[in-house]
């Protein structure tokens, strides 16, 4: 019989020290595209998404329209990439910070409204011994009566509309949203058809919106820290 | 006697209804409608063919041709039929006899309209008879897929279908918004009080119309939608599209690149049963087993960010090749860190089948019997529990697994545990694929030019969780006339309700873990 409780104790802590101290490790993030002077509009060229955009002095980056597809990452033209992940932005309804009883006690309701495999991954691991979530005060809920945040990602299929939307009515005030990734926020590849409302705005307001296919767990965390004023929000739209 | 000439013979018996016609990688036959269920019977239950996909062609004047492939494992030959169908006529179903047909054409009644004569349950699937009017066809050539359905939710009531009539009997819901990390989907599970009689799995509230918006995109735009309907499959499914392009262009991919490849996708296998097992530990509430799951599964995350620039590997296999040349040192450490992982996984496999608390919660637990897996023709690991050894890596070899060494384990009691063991197997397959692969990677390059050509092609892949078809049509505009997708998840979603039987409540969501599927790889 393995003695979990032994093993569990021998592991020690496994978690990143961040936001104490960087966390710099190669993978926790894909990084990201950078706006640049002095680039040629053949870099924006390459963007499938049109996050990518020539302007006069080079090339700007609309970083809630990235895929991550690293097609203007390799390359003569390739675009200047920055390994971190501290970027979520404030949504389109502006929202004013959460009383600060919040800032240790959170808890969350994650809603998957047509998520792939790769925002569910990342999301599953914000609690995972690597990043660990409760060391915040944060919690993931299983009801959205409990939640005072509603995180969700993917483009709002037309059948997941209706849960959505009563997911976020059963949620007692003060409550945010944050959207997840950006399909979540615009729609991203699926983008907004018969199937796809094209982003969480469309259904319900959102607060806060994570950038990102998929954004990495600690970019999650780092949005859950701004919902509760612990971190600051930026800029996603970046001039060169 | 070879099944080939057996197909020869069969084809013969059947005379005037059939036509051979001539394809490069396949047998092409051009059958009428009458012949085709009997044809269809024949290749899998006399000359033991396994059904691939169907997949739909619309025409003109709501016109369809219909393909059906079936392949044959013992000897890899693939066999395509076609059928042509004018607006309105209903073509035989084939599934009241080839039951792994079954959703293939309940899928193609919603999205299309066909109905297909003799199918006993035709209606309210991909789209919800609650959201979507029942005129919709939204897969037909003049269907708009830029606008919303109008008066969407006026479709009529949906009821589940009660079976159980004792007195007390209930339909459990579980879903759509369930659980702490749950995907979308339902599942009712009806029950007189403790034990679940019957189950359904509801899905497809995830539905992205994803082979109807890539209408009309360029190649390079869909192979965005390939990585992204099911992410943490994205290299698998790429791969099987990009391989589509490759033949269409006659590309000849070089050895280098079809070896990395290889281990790239055995890199996102070993990472997507990581996060299986450590998702099955977590449901029986092991949480010291599920932590050193996510960990590994973390770390696999970081080795294929640092070594692909993305942690689900997208952007990396392009119709060509690889989209970029990974760099020697990161081919070590990628060496070095699979073997590191698998080892942990071997550890903690030591620890899970010593765990008699564990194993109690899946043994004898969720079981799909072969009979059952071969019935609905299960795939991937979910199939290899269950006694059916089937993996396209060596049924239909493909790239860089035409002449390499793959393992394929295989179980046959079907239950959490054979699934769990499967799964543990295919890790040090993989590894052990992924350190064969790299000692005797060819110098050269890791792509060419692939020119986007005009006409239809089927290629496949061997998915994490099971075999993966994509069919493609570009048009003479060089872009997507039509795409199909046959997923492993539509396959074994297809069956899992039949291991929840008669098992009690607490343990669907155990069941659900060991099958290690994705809603979103079904809900295309
Ligand atoms: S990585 Fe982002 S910015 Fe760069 S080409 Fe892809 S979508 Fe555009
Ligand atoms: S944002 Fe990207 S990773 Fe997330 S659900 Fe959409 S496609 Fe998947």
């Amino acid at each position: 019989m393995a003695n979990w409780v032994l093993r569990s104790l021998a592991r020690g802590i496994r978690t990143t020290r961040w936001p104490r101290a960087e966390e710099t490790s190669l993978g926790v993030t894909p990084g990201r595209p950078r706006a640049a002077t002095g680039m040629s509009a053949e870099a924006a060229e390459r963007c499938p998404t049109a996050a990518l955009m020539p302007v006069e002095h080079g090339v700007a980056v609309g970083f809630e329209r990235c895929v991550h597809c690293q097609r203007c990452r390799h390359g003569a033209t390739a675009m200047p990439w920055s390994g971190d992940f501290e970027w979520t932005g404030g949504g389109p309804r502006e929202s004013v910070d959460l009383p600060a009883r919040f800032r240790r006690s959170l808890h969350v309701r994650y809603v998957d409204a047509g998520a792939c495999g790769g925002c569910m991954g990342e999301v599953r691991l914000i609690d995972a011994p690597p990043y660990n979530l409760h060391r915040f005060g944060i919690f993931i809920t299983a009801s959205p009566r409990d939640a005072d945040v509603l995180l969700v990602g993917g483009p709002v299929t037309e059948a997941m509309r209706t849960p959505v939307r009563k997911a976020y009515a059963a949620m007692p005030d003060p409550k945010r949203v944050v959207a997840m990734g950006v399909c979540a926020i615009n729609g991203g590849v699926f983008g907004a058809s018969f199937a796809s409302a094209g982003g969480v705005g469309e259904v319900i307001p959102v607060d806060y919106v994570i950038p990102g296919c998929p954004p990495p767990p600690l970019a999650i965390i780092h949005a859950l820290l701004a919902v509760t004023g612990r971190a600051a929000t930026q800029v996603t739209a970046e001039q060169p | 006697m070879s099944t080939c000439e057996d197909l020869l013979g069969t084809i013969g018996e059947h005379g005037a209804g059939i036509r051979t016609l001539d394809a490069g990688d396949r047998h092409l036959l051009e059958v009428t409608t009458q012949t085709l269920p009997k044809l269809a019977v024949d290749l899998t239950s006399r000359l033991r063919y396994e059904f691939a996909t169907l997949v739909v062609d619309p025409g003109p004047d709501c016109s369809h041709t219909i393909h059906y492939f079936f392949y044959c494992p013992a000897d890899a030959t693939l066999v395509e039929l076609v059928t042509g169908i004018k607006a309105g006529v209903s073509p035989p179903a084939i599934s009241d006899q080839v039951h792994a047909a079954d959703w293939y054409e309940r899928e193609a009644e919603d999205m299309y309209g066909i109905h297909f004569a003799g199918h006993p349950f035709l209606g309210d699937f991909v789209l919800h008879d609650t959201e979507w009017p029942e005129n919709v066809a939204p897969m037909r050539v003049d269907f708009d897929p830029g606008m919303r359905v109008q008066e969407p939710g006026l479709g009529e009531r949906w009821h589940p279908r009660r079976l159980l009539s004792e007195e007390g009997a209930l339909i459990f819901p579980v879903g759509p918004i369930w659980s702490d990390y749950a995907e979308a989907g339902l599942w009712l599970l009806e029950t007189p009080g403790e034990q679940i009689r019957q189950a359904h799995s509801r899905l497809f509230y995830k539905y992205r119309g994803v082979e109807k918006i890539a209408e009309g995109q360029s190649p390079q735009r869909a192979l965005l939608l390939a990585e992204r309907f099911s992410g943490n499959s994205a290299f698998a499914h790429a791969l099987a599209y990009c391989q589509a392009l490759e033949k269409l262009a006659g590309s000849q991919i070089p050895a280098r690149a079809e070896g990395l490849r290889v281990v790239f996708a055995e890199l996102e296998r070993i990472r997507y049963h990581a996060a299986t097992i450590a998702e099955l530990a977590g449901s029986t509430a092991l949480l010291v087993g599920k932590s050193m799951g996510q960990e590994i599964e973390e770390d696999l995350l970081r080795l294929s960010g640092a070594v692909a620039g993305h942690r689900y590997l997208f952007g990396l296999v392009v119709p060509g090749g690889l989209a970029w040349e990974p760099q020697e040192k990161a081919l070590r450490e990628l060496e070095q860190g699979v073997a590191a992982a698998g080892a942990r996984l071997g550890e903690l496999e030591q620890l899970l089948v010593h765990s008699s608390s564990f194993l109690d919660r899946i043994e004898e637990m969720g079981t799909l019997t072969p009979e059952l897996a071969a019935s609905y023709g299960v795939v991937g690991p979910i199939a290899r529990a269950s006694g059916r050894a089937l993996d396209l890596r060596r049924a239909l070899p493909y790239g860089g697994y035409a002449g390499a060494e793959c393992t394929v384990p295989c179980e046959t009691e079907g239950d959490g545990y054979a699934r769990l063991r499967v799964f543990f197997a295919e890790v040090r397959a993989s590894v052990a694929l992924i350190r064969a692969t790299l000692a005797k990677l060819p110098e050269g390059p890791s792509s060419v030019p692939c020119e986007p050509q005009s006409g239809t092609a089927l290629a496949w892949s061997e998915a994490p969780a099971g075999g993966a078809f994509h069919w493609v049509r570009l048009g003479a505009d060089a872009r997507i006339a039509r795409w199909h997708i046959g997923t492993p998840g539509f396959r074994n979603w297809h069956a899992f309700h039949r291991a929840v039987e008669g098992v009690a409540f607490q343990d669907f969501p155990i069941i659900l873990a060991s099958f290690g599927l994705t809603v979103a790889e079904n809900d295309l």
